[in-house]
């Protein structure tokens, strides 16, 4: 599951993915009917109109033995809310359909540190990197430290602590804009203590907080970039020169 | 006199004013700051924490499933003990008996142990109209009542203010509610302590009846518990002649036994201390000492509507402890008042919203909306109160109320995007009309790009505000794989 917003604006980070599993001999599949795990209408209030991006999601992904994403926030999702979804929508079917398909659902970190076994995946990244977990793989799904192992193994990087790193970044999906005072305080702090670390990147394991965290940067040219941990672990030394 | 809360508007916008004031966001980030460190090493020494949670969970559910049968329980025990005990359904009612009690002991004023179910029914403000003087005897409530300003935290409520702040108000106003301030006060904690010690001794000595709430009421023994750190609590449970609390119905535990749970995780969570340093215990009437006229308002004003609902029932198992408010980051940027609540933070996001229901005024409903559902506050919480969950399904709920009339922006784009996710075709002709836009340069780009976000009138400008909109690929990921077969 690529995601739609790494479908639509950040595909550097579902090609990462696919080189990524493909390096480490899985046999990965894009099933062209994905579209949307349905979070940001459930996240607003708006089951009802998330029901057909659900059904959607049971038919795309159906068979299948993981679906691997690059995103603890659809992850999230597609384990803990699209059961909600489809019992209030008391569609014939539904709920057997995402009983079958919503626990095969892994985040990407999960998937190589559970599913796989390992922690080295063979990646270069000769920079100086700070890492963000954001909210929901961290207390939703409780990916704890596998992204930082997973990171940690990786040749020539710099990895730099996070001050305050549990600290929401504050996009919080339509809380960005219905709450957009609060949400860029919250970035703010955010992006100090990404600034303090003199990290030349902020890695995270969802691009829609890195899209708020990187847009404030941006805004205010801190010169750090953003990158999705896919996009680190693909990355080998070949590339690297 | 404190004010009140009503007529406050929206979240969003009482956020923004709030996040204005450089001087309460630093108060707030450093108290804040302190009680969250605190908190955290005092929870991470105890092994069993999780069970404790887990523990506490159920049985706060066990109550709220068998309410009924338990209130008729402790309303015998308490009786058989010597309490009078009175229903009240709403805060008209529980003002009304409160007020009533007083008038027939003809006292003009009373003194009160810190409370939430009395703030919530606007107790002083209440009794302010009958000409009796309600005097909060905690040091911070003491802060806020002569400031005449509103709480901002559950437990410290001047949390908003800093030592300067408090001196002034103490200063200004101690002389005008009783024993003025001493001569030459500085802005030093303990004496800053002293003063307020001082001025309330004199309350105490006085006052011929108390006002309290309770933290637990024990249905098998009737018993009511409170738990304090300052002391000014046991003064008002034990010195004045008469004693009403108000007890919001979910109060209740089942047997003494009970209360082993609660005051581990208690006080743990609150104050960040193994243990408070005072917990007092009474039921009913003593002959040799304390009260000798004892009377318990058992109060609803809307927390049977709470239980009603299923998902959101379970915020009904809150203990007060206000640690979801600390960990919440948007509570520590916007402070309690922006709640417009005495209930504020992520407790006050969905207790709101269940006793007053949604659908009713444009104030309630922002209030599940005042999240970015980061989690922190379920992470912490001592009876596993699921907030996200609650705050997802209030939101629902809100949508659902106003279904049915014109949909407004967000509703709008949300049905366009129950269509374009519902099936392949219309997503892909989203994504491809997003590759030819990124394909796109100059100044068109730029307005092409932000075109995705006008579909919701006022996110561009909400979203651009403060940050940049990401530059757009030249393809989507599912044009590259059509393209390439994922071959690079
Ligand atoms: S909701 Fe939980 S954490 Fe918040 S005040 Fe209530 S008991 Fe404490």
């Amino acid at each position: 599951m690529v995601t739609c917003i790494n479908d639509a604006f950040f595909p550097e980070t579902g090609k990462a993915v696919l080189r990524l599993l493909q390096r480490l001999g899985v046999a990965v599949d894009f099933p062209e009917a994905q579209t949307c795990c349905g979070q940001p209408m459930v996240n607003t209030g708006y089951i009802d109109e998330a029901v057909p991006a659900v059904r959607q999601f049971t038919k795309a992904f159906a068979g299948y033995d993981a679906i691997v994403t690059p995103s603890g926030s659809c992850a999230g999702s597609a384990r803990h809310q699209h059961k909600l979804v489809a019992e209030r929508s008391g569609e014939v079917g539904l709920a057997d359909a995402v009983a079958e398909v919503s626990p095969r659902v892994y985040e990407l970190s999960e998937f190589l540190v559970d599913v796989l076994g390992v922690t080295d995946v063979g990646a270069a990244f000769p920079h100086k990197v700070t890492y963000h977990p954001t909210c929901h793989s961290l207390r939703m799904l409780g990916v704890g430290e596998r992204p930082l192992q997973l990171l940690r193994a990786v040749r020539d990087i710099d990895l730099v602590e996070l001050p305050a790193a549990d600290q929401c970044c504050g996009f919080g999906g339509t809380f960005a804009v219905k709450n957009s005072a609060v949400s860029t305080a919250m970035g703010q702090d955010k992006i100090d203590h990404v600034a303090s670390t003199g990290a030349e990147y902020l890695v995270a394991g969802d691009n829609s907080c890195l899209m708020h965290i990187g847009g404030m940067m941006s805004r205010q040219s801190t010169g750090v970039q953003t990158i999705h941990l896919a996009q680190i672990l693909a990355s080998t030394k070949v590339m690297a020169q | 006199m404190s004010g009140t809360f009503v007529g406050m508007p929206a979240f969003p916008s009482a956020a923004r004013e709030a996040l204005q004031d450089d001087q309460l966001r630093r108060n707030l980030a450093n108290a804040t700051g302190v009680i969250r460190t605190k908190r955290a090493e005092v929870v991470d020494e105890v092994d069993n924490w999780e069970e404790l949670r887990v523990a506490g969970a159920a049985i706060k559910d066990e109550v709220l499933l068998h309410l009924d049968e338990y209130l008729i329980e402790l309303e015998a025990s308490l009786t058989a003990a010597g309490a009078a005990v009175h229903w009240a359904r709403d805060a008209d009612e529980a003002c009304q008996i409160v007020g009533d009690i007083a008038a027939d002991h003809e006292v003009d004023e009373v003194v009160k142990v810190k409370s939430m179910a009395t703030q919530e029914i606007g107790l002083n403000e209440r009794l302010a109209q009958r000409g009796i003087s309600a005097w909060e005897t905690d040091l911070a409530e003491l802060i806020v009542q002569l400031g005449d300003d509103l709480p901002s935290h559950i437990l410290v409520p001047a949390i908003h203010r800093n030592r300067d702040e408090i001196r002034d108000i103490f200063v200004e106003s101690m002389a005008s509610a009783g024993k003025p301030a001493p001569d030459g006060l500085t802005n030093d904690p303990a004496a800053l302590a002293n003063a307020s010690r001082l001025h309330l001794r004199e309350k105490f000595m006085r006052a011929k009846m108390a006002v309290s709430g309770a933290n637990f009421a024990v249905a098998d023994t009737g018993t009511l518990v409170v738990v304090e750190s300052e002391g000014n609590g046991r003064m008002c449970l034990t010195l004045p002649e008469v004693l009403v609390s108000v007890v919001g119905i979910e109060k209740i535990v089942p047997s003494w036994e009970d209360l082993d749970v609660f005051l581990q995780t208690l006080p743990r969570s609150s104050t960040g201390e193994r243990m408070n340093p005072y917990t007092s215990t009474w039921s009913g009437v003593n002959d040799a000492d304390g009260p000798q006229e004892v009377h318990v308002v058992l109060l609803d004003n809307g927390r049977t509507r709470a239980l009603a609902d299923e998902v959101g029932r379970q915020a009904l198992r809150c203990i007060r402890c206000s640690a979801c408010l600390n960990a919440c980051p948007v509570y520590e940027r916007t402070g309690g008042k922006a709640y417009g609540s005495v209930y504020p933070g992520p407790i006050g996001a969905i207790l709101n919203p269940l006793m007053k229901g949604v659908g009713v005024d444009e104030q309630t409903d922002s209030l599940p909306y005042a999240s970015s559902l980061c989690g922190a506050c379920y992470d912490v919480c001592p009876v596993a109160i699921d907030i996200p969950s609650v705050l997802v399904e209030l939101r629902t709920q809100v949508v659902d109320s106003h279904r049915g009339g014109a949909p407004d922006a967000f509703g709008a784009a949300m049905a366009g995007a129950a269509v374009s996710f519902g099936s392949p075709l219309p997503w892909k002709t989203v994504v491809l009309a997003t590759g030819w836009a990124g394909r796109l340069s100059g100044p068109l780009a730029g307005r092409v790009r932000s075109s995705a976000l006008k579909n919701v009138p006022g996110a561009a400008g909400a979203w651009a505000g403060a940050r940049d909109i990401p530059a757009l690929p030249k393809e989507s990921f599912r044009a590259w794989m059509k393209r390439t077969g994922g071959q690079e």
